[in-house]
């Protein structure tokens, strides 16, 4: 192969290479040269030619892009069929740099039939045309690991499939005939397989495993964080085993197909779509294929392109669909709907980050999540997560993980549009460092950015950054600032808790003691010291706690809320107590607000509360005289333990600064 | 020994007690007030002619954590004085350091708190540290001179010791308690009072024989003195009306151990009436002598300049003599040592040194 590409280097341009018997002589291309030459290209030599965009550039490419196609395949297959995914990937290695990959999952399996196509053919497959969010956008599937295995090997690969728990896997080794794009089946076979079903691919690659170790590693680990409904087994070819847990029993809500909308749609893709409609008149084809569209914005539409609404779509010139397209965009279009995207959810990014960070026992991890946008007439949805302190290394740039609907991206981090967003952040005000208040900010933080979209812009075809998308700049930018928001205020709460547990140990054990003293030296009945320390704490005094209670029973529900949830069986109760002491020399009432996740339920609470909402209680606190004392509690359930490590308290209609413990409510 | 009426220490000591008592009675966040124990709160007494703490005062409240130890700390520091009183002991300052490791919420970090809470209490009080039985570590330094002084000792005997025949080479030495009922002055034959920075000079002095060749006692002061030295400085100046004159290096540190010999240091100075002698006066080494004596030097460091710059400010240091010198020895950024002197032989600094300096601030004739 080397020789062949040396001979294209040497040749002039337009020149060829003749060989006569005196040697070698070169000569004018010829048109009937060329013709000979112009057949259709093999995957084979396309796949040569753009490797470098399909994530097959070097060895240690290779490698990720390899698991990462057999992993987003496996984690599919599950989805689809509403499993909660198995994942297994190991790798053995060989002295001479080729690697056997294995990769298995617990999805539905692949029919024999089937098999051919989905794993030895390029290009194949129904996503393409479908707009919705999935992680199939990243890359060029599962065939293409089997090809660029073949070629570099030149060994086949072995898929083993059981679509049916009381019948036989069947194992099919396949060749790819790169001339023509076909799998070859090169033998078949029946085996006995324990799992229920699923699917096994083998493939033998030619792959830098030292240097790809770790970023396996972590492409696994990042991969587990933002699928939590996915257990993930990785094992080493020296064995060594690493499991990432499943931290969520619940599937993701699959994402829902949506129509285009006419903001983001391309002049090409108009065009075909016209064609292929069964509406006979240009204004049905454009309600009926597009989202957004209703009878006002189609006829607005249809007027500023000079057309007429009756026109049938099928014989439209290009000139038309030219003026239809630019039409688009000076007509205002509702935005499309956003429900079509599934986003992982505060609770869980922060549970999959709490589990993963285990090691480093961070000091506080944070998530936020930015209500659904849309930019072109595509809907997305940014979230983040920070997690703070604990063993990370308080030199160097903060570690930035960014994924794109539920796929790490590993690469071109510089070219990124989120990194472009938390460089403009002014970290050095959330307690960061950062070189003159710009770039990535150093310090003993991991930032988490997950954006879901039914279309990700990337900047290439190597899918490894988003592009500069103001819109979607802005929203991670938001998404950001509110996170740091959460950590001023988590810092700001930690260093006045310091403060209050001084004053309470002032009054609960120094006072006391002085008190003693001085009635012991004097010979006389201790004082009472209420009035004093009333004096002294001069507040309305909020502590709580969070305690968790492992049940085996459905959680006790009061009717409070209406869709208290059923299936909930067993789990983990959160238990949350507050107590309130007035140790102002009034009487006290006030409101009391516990802001809640909004994916838990409320169980018991009392007193009774006043409201409950999704995402909080509200309690009207009745007056407390001085120096007594109130106790609120409440039950979650529907949350693992350590969903809710904090609560989060607010108070109303009293002096904010006549209370520790709780911040002003600012409103729903 | 006489032993020692307490019940006006017992009273003052319940009266702190009783303040903490009623304050919680009136329902009022406990409190205690005392002079603010710095510079800027120190005032020239014009009865006793010393420098006394001023208007300005402190407040240790229970209303913050760190009040609240401080007078938690107070209350048991005062009930172990009691209770000290009551069994006829003493304790050194830093054997009642270690006994707060038993008080519990009530202990001690350092010495150094204890120490200054020590002296808290006095102030509070107007008690003496000797009245709390507390013993500082620190002995009191050396005498030597013709002089007869008669002691109470251990056995409760009285013991006469004369400062030349019946002492050592090493001198007499001060006692921690040099008030009258354990100390008298018997016969003074002298015509000064030397105290001495350095034991090196105390021992040249000594050596050469110049508290017999010109009528002098010689006090060591161990550099900055121990409050029994400065008492017995001021009692043996008093009582005998013979004049002190203080000899110390020349740098900003030897003027502030003239300042507490002479004016009463910052942080005893709710006793100076006790412990300074306002008719001691600086005999040297001073900045001019630098430049008169040509004597060797070392730079002054950072410290010493922000020391000489910090007692430009320090209301003691006011008279012309002493910002003159000052202003002097920032000038020539030098500083010297008493034993520079020897630049010029062992006997230059008795021979010609003190009899000039003596001599020229009228102690002696020509």
């Amino acid at each position: 192969m080397n020789t062949f590409i040396i001979t294209f280097s040497i040749t002039a341009p337009g020149c060829k290479i003749l060989p006569t018997k005196e040697g070698y002589i070169l000569a004018k291309v010829t048109a009937y040269d060329l013709a000979k030459k112009q057949k259709e290209i093999s995957v084979a030599e396309f796949f040569e030619r753009n490797k470098h965009i399909l994530g097959f550039g070097n060895q240690t490419r290779a490698l990720i892009t390899s698991v990462k196609e057999g992993v987003d395949n496996g984690l599919d297959a599950c989805e689809e069929a509403n499993i909660l995914p198995d994942i297994y990937v190991e790798i053995k290695n060989r002295e001479d740099g080729e690697c056997k990959l294995i990769i298995e999952d617990n999805g539905p399996g692949v029919v024999k039939k089937q098999i051919p196509h989905i794993f030895g053919r390029l290009l194949y497959g129904s996503r393409f045309h479908a707009i919705r969010q999935s992680r199939g956008q990243q890359g060029i599937g599962i065939s293409a690991v089997v090809l660029y295995g073949q070629l570099t090997t030149g060994k086949h690969a072995k898929i083993t499939s059981k679509v049916e728990e009381d019948r036989p896997a069947v194992v099919t080794e396949l060749a790819i005939d790169t001339n023509k794009n076909r799998a070859e089946v090169i033998a078949r076979d029946t085996v006995h397989w324990a799992k229920p079903t699923g699917t096994r691919v083998e493939v033998s690659i030619i792959a830098d495993y030292k240097r790809g170790k770790r970023f396996v590693y972590d492409y696994l680990q990042s991969t587990s964080i933002v699928n939590p409904h996915a257990q993930i087994t990785y094992k080493e070819p020296d064995g060594a085993k690493h499991i990432f847990e499943r931290t969520s029993e619940a599937l993701p809500r699959k994402p829902a197909e949506i129509k285009p909308h006419p903001y983001g749609i391309e002049l090409g893709t108009l065009i075909k779509l016209a064609k292929h409609t069964k509406s006979r008149k240009l204004s049905t084809f454009l309600k009926t294929e597009f989202s957004s569209m209703g009878d006002r914005t189609t006829n607005t539409a249809i007027d500023k392109a000079n057309l007429e609404k009756n026109l049938d779509p099928k014989i439209m010139t290009r000139e038309q669909f030219l003026a239809l397209h630019k039409a688009f965009k000076k007509v205002k279009i509702m935005a499309p709907s956003t429900d079509c995207l599934s986003p992982i959810g505060e609770t869980l990014i922060k549970r999959s980050l709490k589990y993963e960070t285990q090691e480093i026992s961070p000091e506080f991890i944070i998530t936020s999540s930015r209500p659904p946008s849309v930019y072109s007439g595509n809907p997305f949805q940014v979230e983040v997560g920070l997690v703070y302190g604990g063993n990370l290394p308080r030199e160097g740039a903060v570690r930035v993980m960014r994924f794109a609907n539920r796929v790490p991206l590993l690469y071109q981090q510089g070219g990124c549009v989120t990194t472009s967003a938390i460089s403009s952040i002014d970290w050095r005000r959330y307690g960061l460092d950062q070189t003159s208040g710009k770039g990535i900010p150093t310090g003993p933080a991991i930032f988490l950015t997950h954006i879901s979209s039914t279309l990700i812009p990337y900047t290439s075809e190597s899918k490894e950054a988003i592009a500069d998308i103001p819109e979607i700049e802005n929203e991670v930018k938001l998404a950001f600032r509110e996170c740091a928001r959460k950590v001023q205020h988590h810092i700001h709460k930690k260093v006045r808790r310091v403060k209050t547990r001084e004053k309470f140990d002032l009054i609960t054990r120094i006072l006391p003691e002085i008190a003693k003293k001085s009635a012991y030296m004097l010979d006389k009945p201790v004082p009472s010291l209420d009035a004093v320390i009333t004096k002294i704490m001069d507040v309305v005094w909020i502590e709580d706690l969070i305690e968790y209670v492992k049940v085996s029973r459905k959680p006790v529900q009061t009717t409070l809320i209406e869709e208290s949830s059923q299936d909930h069986e067993g789990g983990t109760i959160t238990k949350s107590k507050i107590m309130i002491v007035n140790y102002k020399c009034t009487p006290q009432k006030f409101n009391l607000y516990a802001v809640i996740p909004e994916d838990a339920i409320v169980g018991t609470a009392y007193p009774k509360p006043s409201k409950i909402a999704n995402n909080y209680i509200k309690w009207n606190i009745g007056t407390i005289h001085p120096a007594n004392k109130i106790d609120v509690n409440f039950e979650l359930a529907g949350l693992e333990k350590g969903d809710f490590d904090e609560n989060d308290l607010y108070i109303e209609n009293i002096n904010p600064a006549y209370v520790i413990g709780a911040d002003k409510w600012e409103g729903d | 020994m006489v032993s020692k009426d307490y019940s006006n220490v017992i009273s003052k000591i319940d009266a702190v007690a009783e303040k903490i008592y009623e304050d919680f009675q009136n329902t009022e966040i406990p409190y205690l007030q005392l002079p603010t124990r710095t510079k800027s709160n120190i005032k020239f007494d014009e009865k006793f002619n010393v420098w006394k703490y001023g208007k300005n005062t402190t407040e240790r409240t229970a209303k913050s954590l760190d009040g609240a130890y401080m007078l938690l700390r107070t209350m048991y520091m005062a009930d172990f004085i009691k209770e000290m009183i009551k069994i006829k002991k003493s304790s050194t300052l830093r054997e009642m350091y270690y006994i707060s490791e038993g008080w519990d919420l009530a202990k001690f970090h350092s010495q150094q708190e204890s120490n200054l809470l020590a002296e808290d209490l006095e102030v509070i009080t107007s008690c003496m540290r000797e009245d709390f039985k507390l013993r500082p570590e620190e002995d009191g330094a050396r005498v030597m001179g013709n002089l007869t002084i008669e002691e109470m000792t251990r056995n409760n005997t009285k013991k006469k010791i004369h400062c030349q025949d019946d002492v050592g080479d090493a001198g007499y030495s001060i006692p921690y308690n040099v008030e009258p009922e354990k100390i008298t002055f018997k016969s003074v034959d002298a015509d000064f009072i030397i105290a001495i920075e350095t034991g090196g000079m105390f021992d040249r002095l000594a050596e050469n024989g110049f508290d017999t060749t010109h009528r002098a006692i010689l006090v060591h002061l161990k550099g900055q003195p121990a409050r029994s030295t400065r008492r017995f400085i001021k009692r043996l100046n008093e009582e005998t009306n013979i004049p002190v004159l203080v000899f110390t290096d020349c740098d900003p540190w030897s003027f502030r151990i003239f300042a507490s010999v002479a004016y009463g240091a910052i942080k005893t100075a709710h006793i100076s009436e006790y412990l300074a002698t306002p008719a001691s006066q600086y005999l040297g080494v001073t900045p001019s002598d630098i430049e008169n004596y040509d004597l060797p030097t070392d730079s002054l460091t950072k410290e010493d300049i922000n020391a000489l710059k910090s007692e430009l400010t320090d209301p003691r240091f006011q008279d012309s003599y002493w910002k003159g010198e000052i202003k002097l020895q920032l000038k020539i950024g030098k500083k010297s040592e008493q034993q520079a002197l020897a630049k010029y032989g062992l006997d230059y600094v008795t021979d010609t040194y003190l009899p000039e300096k003596l001599a020229e601030m009228g102690i002696i004739k020509k």
